[in-house]
């Protein structure tokens, strides 16, 4: 079995995101960037695919500027084979990245593909779900378990009344959510190896898709902010407040 | 101009989240078509059909929609999208998983958890976790809406639209369901709850939430927890409030012993009013708080059941 495993390389999840004074976007200038953490999920699921047997190659692939290629290397470092970078500088929106995915899959031919559930830049939650689209393949989205069994893979799916269970027809889609597994941390001899793993070069244009964004951003503002309250004393108070003040109970 | 707004159902009965998408809809303006798609969900498609502002509901009735599958529900979507221009679903994890599929058949790149419309193409949502607000103008001819339903009040009922049966396309048998295991409880679900009292790390254990369930059950409140809680195994997945679980707006909004990071306060900042408790008096979400109190919980929520029954609850 192959897998398929695109990487975002997005603003590390520590960093407290500042809005640019000018509202064109957030300040990414001199920010510490990562590789999602829902694709850190789906690279540490494949890899215990491959550790099983389950799967021979993994292949990882980002699309991004020149600097993505350190997110390949970091899911290189944890157990991927080789790398894909389609490099752009451009923004590129889940829909055309999906088209890329598209073009790469009918290049190598994975059986699955797995997938962060999410970006945490632009928290879209699309890419998954509009490739399994574009391929005519069924999709598991919100995976918290994942298991092969006869030419079928059963997905545990995180649903809002609790946990649904389905099963899909290999090739697949499967786009992970956070319970699935805890990826580990690359060890230095697998940072060192990972260096010599090779990672292909390629744009959008080897793949004939149209980058350009269907959707313009016109502003980017700060979030409206809550003033802090008081301080009670006592259970007592909060109790009256609530009913006298607040009204709420 | 006419909307599709896509219903969330369990088969049995239209939740609320269906009115918000309602309103949402109405913002864009035109005319307002409900889609109700399940197995068996005749009785939904009539309660739609009393939503206010609603022309006409669509019952598409099939044994392989039941569970609403991202293959057969996108399928049938696109199928309907000829006639609507702008398809709206609530941002549910049905809807999150469904709406992707449609767009993407429909060369449509989709606008994700709109918060406020702006105008017929321009769309309020959040990014990095709520940390930022985007505002986008669509050029796509269709649009495609996932709504956050927090951010809009329900639609009144009052209606009286027509209901008509639709054929749904034939299930490709791409996927199946298999089985579900939802939690099982009388209390209201954690998104449409008017009350919600979560607990934190600082709860120690699953078993301590038994005093949370008391202080729910006489404020007929639903039970929360942080992702700390979750992580530290006290509580399933899906009683987990932030970022990568639920977002909630209740009208009360009880934090008990979570320090309210980044992370948990995306999930419930929009609440109405918040109250904290939590024995560091340092902790990031008395600044969030309207109502905060530095105490020990394990002193404070006892009391605060006492204070309560004192109060006729």
């Amino acid at each position: 079995m192959k897998l398929l495993v695109p990487v975002k390389r997005v603003i590390d999840y520590n960093v407290k995101v500042r809005v640019k004074a000018d509202q064109s976007g957030v300040d990414l200038a001199n920010v510490k960037m990562s590789m999602n953490p829902f694709d850190e999920i789906s690279v540490e699921e494949a890899v215990r695919l491959k550790e099983a047997g389950s799967a021979e190659e993994i292949i990882a692939v980002s699309i991004g500027p020149q600097q993505a290629q350190e997110t390949i290397r970091t899911a290189l470092a944890m157990g991927a084979d080789r790398g894909i970078l389609v490099k752009t500088d451009e923004t590129v929106e889940p829909l055309a990245v999906a088209k890329i995915l598209k073009g790469i899959v009918a290049e190598e031919s994975p059986d699955l593909v797995i997938l962060g559930k999410q970006a945490i830049d632009d928290d879209c939650n699309q890419t998954g779900q509009m490739l399994a689209a574009l391929l005519g393949w069924p999709q598991g989205t919100f995976a918290s378990k994942v298991e092969l069994a006869d030419g079928k893979v059963n997905v545990t799916r995180e649903v809002d009344g609790g946990l649904q269970t389905v099963a899909l027809n290999v090739p697949a889609i499967i786009t992970t959510d956070l319970r699935l597994n805890e990826p580990r941390y690359a060890s230095l001899p697998n940072i060192m190896k990972a260096k010599k793993k090779p990672i292909d070069e390629k744009t959008p244009d080897d793949y004939g898709v149209d980058i350009a964004p269907r959707l313009s951003v016109l502003k980017v503002t700060e979030p409206p902010t809550r003033e802090a309250g008081v301080k009670v004393a006592s259970v007592a108070e909060l109790v009256d407040k609530l009913k006298n003040e607040a009204g709420v109970i | 101009m006419t909307s599709l707004v896509i219903a969330d159902h369990d088969n049995n009965e239209l939740k609320d989240t269906t009115h918000k998408t309602v309103t949402a809809a109405q913002a864009i303006g035109g005319d307002i078509v409900i889609l109700v798609a399940g197995s068996g969900c005749a009785a939904v498609g009539e309660a739609a059909a009393k939503i206010n502002g609603v022309s006409k509901v669509l019952v598409a009735d099939a044994p392989y929609l039941e569970k609403h599958l991202a293959e057969p529900m996108a399928d049938l979507i696109v199928g309907l999208a000829g006639d609507y221009d702008n398809i709206l679903i609530p941002a549910t994890t049905t809807g999150k998983n469904v709406l992707p599929r449609a767009a993407a058949l429909l060369d449509v790149s989709q606008i994700s958890d709109i918060v406020a419309v702006e105008g017929a193409d321009t769309f309020v949502r959040p990014i990095y976790a709520g940390n930022a607000m985007q505002t986008v103008q669509s050029s796509d001819a269709k649009k495609l809406i996932t709504v956050r339903t927090t951010a809009f009040a329900a639609a009144e009922e009052g209606g009286s639209a027509s209901v008509e049966t639709i054929d749904a396309p034939a299930d490709s048998g791409l996927s199946g369901f298999v089985s579900e295991d939802l939690s099982d409880s009388d209390r209201p679900e954690l998104t449409a709850a008017k009350v919600v009292i979560s607990g934190g790390r600082g709860m120690q254990s699953g078993e301590n939430f038994a005093m949370l369930e008391k202080i729910a059950d006489k404020l007929g409140a639903a039970v929360g927890a942080s992702r700390a809680a979750v992580d530290a195994g006290f509580v399933p997945n899906d009683y987990q409030v932030g970022q990568t679980g639920k977002v909630v707006a209740p009208e009360l909004y009880i934090a008990v012993g979570i320090s309210g990071a980044i992370q948990h306060l995306a999930g419930m900042k929009d609440s109405k009013v918040i109250v904290a408790i939590n024995k560091d008096e340092e902790a990031p979400i008395f600044q969030v708080a309207d109502y905060g109190l530095v105490a020990d919980l394990f002193t404070a929520v006892p009391e605060l059941e006492e204070e309560l029954t004192k109060a006729g609850l």
